[in-house]
């Protein structure tokens, strides 16, 4: 999509997205001093966000996504630290793929590392009370997924709303082409977030109790 | 079987399903699917809406989808890479704290 924003945009939606990377770093430093035990979570959490946004999935519009992998990282370090992982990814597919963009990186930070996350983050932290520790996961995981391809489909909106019907239009338009087609990439993401979050809390709940994540039905060791 | 195993397995088959349905609802809605890129869908939209035309172009573009494919696989290896490293650095950690093999 390099070049189809309007350079309005472009700079609207990278003055948007800066101050969190900008917070996201010095959070990311803060949590790599104060937690240095965490630092392999950290990668675990930057390579989750790498293989699934990387694994383009057929979805059942007869066309092609890829889902975020931002849910692991949301949920355990919070959001800003997401965008800044985001922003890695969204880089490397911008620089070596084409895919995405320059001058498309800001408004894609703000959909993959900032409202996707915030909403993983908000329905995890809802849920964890009153739903079990599985079904938080997966929600968030598939919620944050789902709302990062609503917020393209509005950037696009906004930049390019319909002369009869406007924005509203617009936006019911490209959400037929991104949030229909991601709504089994969400599932999908959400189960499996929720199955890699299970795995590393059997082998390594202490880091995660850190950052006050505990699945009770998980068996503690002896 | 324990809760982890169980959990797996409920999650392959439900990926499955979820894989079985891409393969055959298309169909059967109506629709001839390409399984091209939802970008590519979005241009065209955009097109459809304003024939806008985009003012910047990527700095490097991969020479052939060949290439495109294997940048994306790099980038799908150096991830899992890094997750089975450290799930088998923290389960080696875990069985010599056991005193097991």
């Amino acid at each position: 999509m390099e070049g189809f924003l309007p350079l309005i945009w472009v700079i609207f939606w990278y003055a948007l997205s800066t101050p969190f990377i900008i917070y996201g770093v010095w959070k990311l430093k803060k949590v790599m001093s104060e937690h240095p035990e965490s630092k392999p979570m950290l990668a675990v959490a930057g390579a989750f966000a790498f293989v699934l946004s990387s694994l383009k999935i057929p979805s059942v519009t007869g066309s092609s996504s890829h889902p975020t992998g931002t849910g692991f990282g949301a949920i355990m370090f919070g959001p800003a630290i997401t965008s800044v992982m985001s922003a890695i990814v969204l880089l490397y597919q911008a620089l070596l793929l084409a895919h995405g963009g320059i001058t498309t990186l800001g408004a894609n930070i703000f959909s993959m590392g900032i409202v996707g996350p915030f909403v993983a983050y908000f329905v995890y932290n809802a849920l964890r009370s009153i739903a079990g520790f599985n079904i938080a996961v997966f929600t968030a995981a598939t919620l944050g997924d789902l709302a990062t391809y609503v917020t393209t489909s509005f950037q696009l909106a906004l930049a390019f709303p319909a002369p009869v019907g406007g924005v509203m239009r617009s936006f019911i338009g490209f959400s037929g082409i991104f949030a229909l087609t991601q709504v089994p990439l969400a599932i999908i993401e959400g189960l499996v977030t929720m199955l890699l979050f299970k795995y590393l809390l059997e082998l390594k709940p202490d880091v995660f109790r850190i950052f006050h994540i505990e699945d009770k039905a998980t068996s503690t060791e002896p | 079987m324990s809760e982890l195993r169980r959990l797996t397995l409920i999650v392959v088959i439900l990926i499955a399903i979820i894989g079985f349905l891409t393969a055959f609802v298309p169909h059967m809605i109506g629709i001839m699917p390409q399984w091209g890129g939802a970008d590519a869908a979005a241009v065209t939209k955009i097109g459809e809406i304003s024939g806008y035309k985009p003012w910047f172009s990527p700095l490097w573009q991969p020479p052939s989808g060949e290439i495109e494919t294997f940048l994306f696989s790099v980038q799908a290896a150096i991830g899992a890479a890094i997750i089975g490293y450290i799930a088998g650095l923290y389960t080696g950690r875990k069985e010599a704290k056991r005193g097991q093999p």
